[in-house]
């Protein structure tokens, strides 16, 4: 039972890993390419590490995954934060068709 | 008080992960190395580790961080549906621009809570944030564009929660 519960965890972990991936390549500009490969890479991969530790079911495993999981959890998104963040600071531009951008006048206030 | 706090928790996760009970013995060198680890680690880093550890000690705080992690996966698996659909989607419905919203939250660790729960969830992603309170936030399908609307669109769902968390 700890089998086919895991195991469908992997295979919906590695589904949505891929689906992040399609995102990165269809998505126009960085910050839309960073929204694909955060949201579903991160949950991707929890899923993965969790599936492996309901299909392990031992100790050591099960805790290493588990840590692993938690710590994805908190860095993915700091890093892509930084990314943004620097990618924007560095002057890369915003896809053409973006509506609105309000960060322009607080990045680069002698523009203005 | 605070380094014996992050000493013993680094210790802990040092002691998880490499799991020194072989054979129902304890390898000694396995947990001597730990020590030394989270000694430094306790003593080098405590400076920029959060202060706000006495989240952790009140029930009351504990309760609602519980009831927070589903509320939090159930908008982490919307958010990647959504950003799955608009992946697949042929002709790629978004809508993306930089907006601006307003936070109440004022400590370090709720402000970050707060900033990676908003990366993680539909369609937004933090790219910086002021000293004032205020998140500038990239919107895959930007609805609104001013400041109030918006902000009660992205962080209201979450600040209610992480106000009774870190505040």
């Amino acid at each position: 039972m700890t089998d086919i519960i895991g195991f469908t965890m992997i295979t919906v972990g590695v589904l949505f890993d891929i689906f992040g991936c399609i995102g990165l390549v269809r998505f126009p500009d960085v910050y839309n390419r960073l929204q694909a490969s955060t949201k579903c890479v991160t949950l991707g991969t929890v899923m993965l590490l969790i599936g492996v530790a309901i299909a392990s079911a031992s100790g050591p495993t099960a805790a290493k995954a588990t840590i692993c999981a938690v710590f994805i959890l908190v860095t993915s998104p700091a890093a892509a934060h930084a990314i943004a963040k620097g990618a924007y600071a560095s002057g890369v531009k915003l896809w053409d068709n973006s509506v609105v951008d309000k960060y322009a006048k607080q990045a680069s206030p002698k523009a203005e | 008080m605070r380094r014996v706090i992050y000493f013993i928790v680094s210790f802990a996760i040092w002691v998880l992960l490499t799991w020194p009970f072989v054979d129902g013995r304890i390898d000694l060198q396995v947990v001597v190395a730990g020590l030394i680890a989270a000694f430094l680690a306790a003593i080098l880093f405590h400076e920029i580790l959060p202060k706000e550890h006495h989240v952790f000690i009140s029930p009351a705080r504990v309760f609602w961080f519980l009831i927070y992690v589903p509320v939090f996966f159930y908008y982490v698996i919307k958010a990647n549906l959504d950003v799955v659909y608009r992946a697949l989607h042929p002709k790629m419905p978004i809508k993306p621009g930089i907006v601006k919203i307003r936070t109440e939250l004022k400590t370090d660790s709720g402000i970050t809570a707060l900033a990676n729960s908003i990366t993680l969830t539909p369609g937004t992603l933090t790219v910086d944030l002021t000293d004032d309170g205020y998140l500038y936030i990239h919107w895959i399908n930007v609805k609104s564009d001013d400041i109030d609307q918006a902000t009660k669109l992205i962080a209201k769902r979450f600040e209610w929660f992480l106000k009774r968390i870190f505040e």
